[in-house]
């Protein structure tokens, strides 16, 4: 299936070429923030409130500063002499740096002990004593909305209530109208979870301020490094910080998935500290500290409406959704979507009336939500309408792959407008459900599954036909902190025609290293093994909004293209002089210019590159690098066909997931072994929050599930055995057709769980699960129902 | 997740360490395995001035048969029990059980003594020797004492032992011949403490008549708990449906399980309701292979 | 403060550090051997995982007191230019992605297959039950170990 233009040796795209970062990491020679230090570091360790909502009434550092060791309590009040207490979020809201009189949730931090040893400061740590005034925190968002709640941000000037924001999109009257006529209505209300990215590295920093040179090195686990230099110096430019003296370096990252794309408090105050003691601070968090303080993903509470024909014509969808936002909107979007991306959920399926409304609201737990392995909200849109789907071909009792393929928007449809607006720019949905039915056997599973009920068997098959929305995206709608979301490539080709390219992304496994260097290689013949990649510095690299909602492909990877394009134009010039024939007379294939009709006369690229160096022709610039700051025409759209198989023990509620088929459409694929490896990847953080995965506070917002204890994070023994496939549809837009892969199986797959298991159980007339289906949900479901 | 400094101490001898549990009293713990330990000190639950490591006492760490007891050192490795041929010879129990505590790594370290001495309810091996009508050996100042399991397990993370005393060894009666036992617990991942966790021991004569049976339920109840009804319900009872379905039921009501994140009290009984019933269908299929 | 003499990778080492040390730390910032790496601290996680006299554990929940004479073997002494037989599946197998868990992966599927060198599929779950990769590479990690066995 899958062509490659170019042979082993240059391994450009659609070779399995082995991953070029693998050595290091296979030697515990990986480079992670934890590994840094610097002569004279510090440690720095933070005090967290055990209340979800309280008045500070004092902080004794007195006993702290006793340990052996300790050197400085750092408290707001030390950070508001130099206004550096509060920080703005992504989403133009605030939040605190450290508190100068509350504390607005469970884990937040209080002040920070620094000490010469990580030990020294723990224990300082210990010592700190805080008196405390506990106030009744509201942890319930429909609560939270209540007329007569208490305001938490009274911090804000004017403000009456906890509601943070409201947002509609498509057309409310029109599909009222639909709705009050439609055949058949459904309706669903679903919480999709606050979860957590439980990175195995936690987040961590190293601030080396050299006084001398007022100048600050940030070494930092940042998916985004240069935006997070640009904060930095919004932030902290007024004391003297601007973005010249800052460089941010994001070495080895130990699993991202959109956690470390936020500020977080531990990170300013390491700054702080640094730039007044003038020695380097290292802030590592321990699990506990990443599990109850960092960004939260997902929380939203959404009811979703379906309405169609009792024929099953999908006619009209409906969204109403409540945001828990914590404290503070300290969502990771792109400024004009406080959704996200969440008005993808249309879906894929061929109608024109959809009407969505959000509000977001403030409670007494932490910030966030950031976009977990997801473009902004993707996930919570196709679990909304992979659900209702599913419920609608239950109510009018269609099969629901049936039901799928009859409202499918058809592969000659696209480009197709969505109701809420979004150009979907290419699929072929059809293709990927047949391939996986008949990958996984979908009739014969139902044969089965038919013979099982006579025996009271609980077994169950679940689709979820999605469409994803990434690569963001177009500079006329996107723009973090104003900053147009294009990302980046410079390639430098050195003269004996090995090259170096930098990039504004930062991996975090997903391969970039070997997968950008194959972009390359297929645009110039270089050997993909040839071709350094570098990312993560900002002194070096080139500006780029850096690496999540699976971009980096869609943005830098199209920049990759693009830059070395703009390189095999020269190379072609160059050619053209070397061989004495004008450039129209040359033929490209990878690797070499030769005269067309006369095969024996060619240059290499290596040759052309080298005379770029020793014999360029005269008037042309020296040299042979490109740059390109690629922004996207429009977003790109994978989509994909999951078909999960489960068995539920009925006595127990244990749920078995028996087979797992993923057809996925990314477009062209780079680098097919590492595309399989993202997918199972994103299958297992599917499986996660739809059958183990979920934080969880009580009514005082204690944290119950802070530690790997109770925060249920799959193993080898929980991860089915998945199963891969593909079918493709190159992005018209994008230079090589890709469209981007990291999060497709995390957004896909809960729904085609949860839809199977609620088939399974479908016979004792459960229609729904919120996620994470426990074996508990499902034995207290069906013994609600009375089926045991 | 850093503990608070301590003193180590490592004894060579019980002797020794006796006596310097009786030096420290309350303010020294006993590493074994250190995996339940550790942890409550690194979360600074426990913070100990003293820690005694009784890891280079010699002799503490054999499975062996003598005079009709089967005897397990206290310092015997859950790994060196979830592979000894012996143990799966005459209970393979003990391979049911070990192999869903925790993980490899922590069954490397993990001993069985520790895991008794610890006084956790969610811990695995406490139903499992309540099943087996074990004895546990205490060393003291005036020597070994037997402490029958019954007598063990006191409140929360409570024993037997008194603060100078250290657990030795576990005495468990062999099995004659028709014997059966085993052990599972519902988890809600692998690794995990029980939901609910069930052990059954039990003999059947040749007319399927239960002539030993004992039952121990994991994390249900404050204390490890022996189902003592249920055992009645079976002893000197042909193992019918209808026994097993009372025994089942006696275990479901007497326990005390609270609701928490595993799941409600409700789903907890129901859930040692289903247990009791397969383990014992396991445990008699054991006896009668 | 105390001293200890520790057997690491068949050299002997001495560290000057307090009784309570766990060993991780006392490789990681004692030692500057880093490629055991820090996960959950409770012993949760497997990130952590090096031999002590051949058998996988949990360097987190190991004072360094409670070392004594037992050798330890850290991923940088698991063999000299990376070739051992785990490691060479795990290239060929394209397990790594994030790469922070994979030492400690690394750690316990090597002492796995010392012990049981032919391990079947659920041998091998079991035996890498401890140890989380939040990048999900379970699959590869399952058939990586297969091959290596065959290829001892």
């Amino acid at each position: 299936m899958i062509q490659c233009k170019t042979s082993k040796a240059i391994s450009g795209m659609g070779h399995s070429m082995k991953r070029k970062e693998d050595a290091r990491f296979l030697q515990g020679k990986g480079h992670y923030v934890d590994d840094i230090k610097l002569p004279g570091m510090l440690y720095m360790d933070i005090v967290r409130s055990p209340y979800a909502y309280a008045k500070i009434k004092s902080i004794n550092s007195e006993e702290a500063m006793k340990v052996p060791g300790v050197v400085a309590v750092v408290t707001g009040r030390d950070l508001e002499k130099y206004n550096l207490h509060w920080m703005p979020t992504l989403m133009s809201d605030t939040q605190m740096v450290l508190p100068t009189d509350t504390v607005m949730y469970q884990a937040q931090e209080v002040c920070a002990v620094i000490a010469t040893s990580r030990y020294a400061a723990r224990d300082g740590r210990e010592a700190v004593r805080v008196e405390y005034e506990p106030m009744k925190p509201v942890i319930d968002p429909y609560k939270a909305m209540d007329a007569n709640a208490p305001v938490l941000r009274s911090d804000k000037e004017g403000k009456k209530d906890n509601h943070i924001w409201n947002w509609k999109v498509g057309n409310k009257e029109k599909t009222d109208k639909v709705f009050d006529t439609a055949e058949v209505v459904v309706k669903q209300h679903m919480h999709i979870p606050r979860i957590h990215v439980a990175s195995i590295e936690t987040c961590g920093c190293v601030a080396d301020y050299d006084k001398v040179n007022n100048h600050l090195t940030m070494y930092m686990t940042t998916q985004a490094p240069h935006a997070i230099r640009t904060v930095i110096a919004l932030v902290a430019g007024h004391v003297g910080l601007t973005e010249e003296k800052v460089r941010v370096v994001s070495p080895d990252i130990g699993g991202g998935f959109g956690g470390k794309v936020p500020v977080y408090p531990g990170y300013v105050i390491a700054i702080a500290v640094s730039f007044l003691v003038g020695k380097p601070v290292k802030w590592i968090e321990d699990r506990s500290e990443n599990l109850q303080a960092d960004s939260f993903a997902r929380d939203y509470h959404i009811t979703v409406e379906m309405a169609g024909t009792k024929a099953g014509k999908i006619q009209a969808t409906r969204f109403k959704v409540l945001a828990d936002h914590g404290y503070t909107d300290a969502s990771a979007n792109p400024s004009k979507f406080n959704t996200g991306l969440f008005s993808i959920a249309t879906g894929s399926y061929d109608y024109d009336t959809s009407y969505m409304e959000a509000d977001a609201v403030y409670t007494n737990k932490p910030p966030g939500g950031v976009a977990y392995r997801c473009s902004f909200r993707v996930t919570e849109a196709v679990h909304a309408i992979e659900r209702i789907t599913d419920r609608f071909a239950f109510e009018i009792g269609k099969d629901p792959a049936q039901l799928r393929m009859d409202n499918f928007i058809k592969k000659e449809d696209f480009p197709w407008k969505s109701p809420t607006g979004w150009i979907y720019d290419s699929g072929d949905y059809h293709a990927g459900l047949k391939k996986a039915m008949e990958a996984i056997g979908y009739d014969e599973l139902r044969k089965e599954q038919a013979e099982k009920r006579k025996k009271g068997e609980l077994m169950g098959i679940g689709i979820s036909t999605f469409t994803e929305i990434v690569g963001a995206g177009p500079s006329k709608d996107f723009d973090i902190l104003g900053i147009k979301m294009f990302d980046s490539a410079e390639i430098r080709v050195h003269p004996t025609g090995k090259a170096i390219a930098r990039f504004g992304t930062k991996s975090q496994g997903q391969g970039h290293e070997t997968t950008y260097a194959q972009i390359i290689a297929e645009e110039l013949g270089i050997p993909a093994e040839n071709i350094q990649i570098e990312e993560g510095d900002t002194d070096t690299a080139p500006y780029g909004l850096g690496t999540y909602a699976s971009r980096s492909t869609p943005t830098a990877g199209a920049a990759a293209s693009i830059a070395a394009r703009k390189l095999r134009d020269k190379a072609r010039k160059i050619a053209a002089y070397l061989l004495e024939v004008s450039e129209d007379d040359l033929e490209w294939e990878p690797g070499k210019f030769s005269v067309k009709g006369a095969p024996e006369k060619s240059k290499t690229i290596q040759e052309i590159v080298f005379a770029a160096y020793t014999n360029h022709p005269q008037g042309m610039e020296a040299g042979f690098e490109a740059t390109h700051y690629y922004d996207p025409p429009n977003l790109t759209f994978p989509s994909g066909a999951y078909i999960c198989v489960v068995d539920i023990d009925k006595e127990t509620g244990a749920i078995n997931v028996r087979r797992f088929v993923a057809i996925d459409d990314c477009g062209h694929i780079i680098n097919p072994m590492i595309v399989q490896g993202q997918v199972h990847g994103g299958l297992t953080q599917g499986i996660a929050p739809a059958m183990y995965e979920e934080l969880i506070y009580d009514e005082d917002g204690n944290i119950l599930n802070g530690t790997f204890m109770d925060y249920l994070v799959p193993t080898a023994v929980e991860s089915p055995h998945w199963e891969t496939g593909h079918v493709v549809t190159p992005s018209p837009h994008h230079p090589i057709g890709a469209k981007g892969v990291g999060e497709s199986p995390t957004v896909g797959s809960p729904p085609a769980i949860v839809n199977a298991i609620v088939d399974a159980l479908s016979p004792y007339g459960i229609t729904h699960m919120d996620i994470p289906v426990t074996p508990y949900k499902v034995w207290k479901a069906l013994k609600d129902k009375g089926a045991i | 997740m850093i503990a608070q400094s301590f003193q180590y101490e490592s004894p060579r001898t019980i002797k020794e360490a006796i006596e310097l549990l009786q030096k420290y009293g309350d303010d020294a713990k006993i590493l074994s395995g250190g995996h339940s330990l550790i942890p409550m000190m690194k979360l600074r639950f426990a913070s100990p001035e003293y820690i005694i490591d009784i890891n280079r006492i010699p002799g503490l760490s054999y499975i062996k048969e003598e005079g009709g007891m089967l005897k397990i050192g206290a310092l015997t490795r859950e790994a060196e029990i979830e592979h000894s041929d012996l143990l799966k010879k005459h209970f393979p129990i003990f391979g049911d059980v070990t192999k869903l505590i925790a993980d490899p790594q922590v069954r490397n370290m993990g001993t069985i003594g520790g895991n008794l001495a610890h006084g956790d309810a969610a811990n695995d091996h406490p139903a499992v020797m309540l099943a087996l009508n074990a004895t546990v050996i205490a060393a003291g100042p005036d020597g070994e004492r037997a402490i029958p399991i019954d007598e063990f397990f006191f409140g929360f993370y409570q024993t037997a032992l008194q603060p100078d005393e250290i657990l030795t060894e576990i005495q468990i009666p062999v099995s004659q011949h028709g014997t059966g036992s085993a052990y599972h617990k519902l988890e809600r991942k692998v690794g995990d403490y029980a939901t609910a966790g069930v052990a059954v021991h039990l003999t059947l004569d040749k007319n399927n008549t239960c002539t030993s049976i004992g039952i121990g339920l994991t994390n249900v109840n404050p204390t490890p708990l022996r189902a003592a009804r249920s055992e009645q319900a079976l002893f000197g009872k042909e193992l019918t449906e209808e026994a097993i379905a009372e025994a089942a039921k006696y275990a479901s009501e007497d326990c005390s399980p609270s609701s928490d994140l595993r799941g409600s009290e409700e789903y907890k009984r129901a859930m040692v309701a289903v247990l009791v019933k397969r383990m014992i269908h396991k445990a008699a299929e054991r006896a009668k292979a | 403060m105390a001293t200890y003499t520790l057997k690491i990778n068949g050299s002997t080492k001495k560290v000057d550090v307090d009784p309570a040390t766990p060993v991780l730390w006392v490789l990681r910032e004692h030692l500057n051997m880093q490629g055991t790496k820090y996960g959950c601290g409770v012993a949760m996680c497997g990130a952590c995982t090096i031999h002590l006299n051949g058998t996988a554990v949990r360097s987190c929940q190991l004072p360094v007191s409670a070392i004594g004479n037992s050798e330890i073997t850290t991923i940088e002494g698991l063999s000299k230019n990376g070739d051992h037989p785990v490691q060479k599946a795990w290239l060929e197998h394209d397990v790594a992605q994030c790469g922070y868990c994979q030492t400690g992966q690394i750690m316990t599927a090597a002492a796995l297959l010392k012990t049981n060198p032919n391990p079947t599929d659920v041998q091998i779950e079991a035996a890498m039950s401890g140890n989380i990769c939040r990048c999900g590479t379970y699959l590869r990690i399952k058939d990586a170990i297969k091959s290596a066995a065959k290829q001892k």
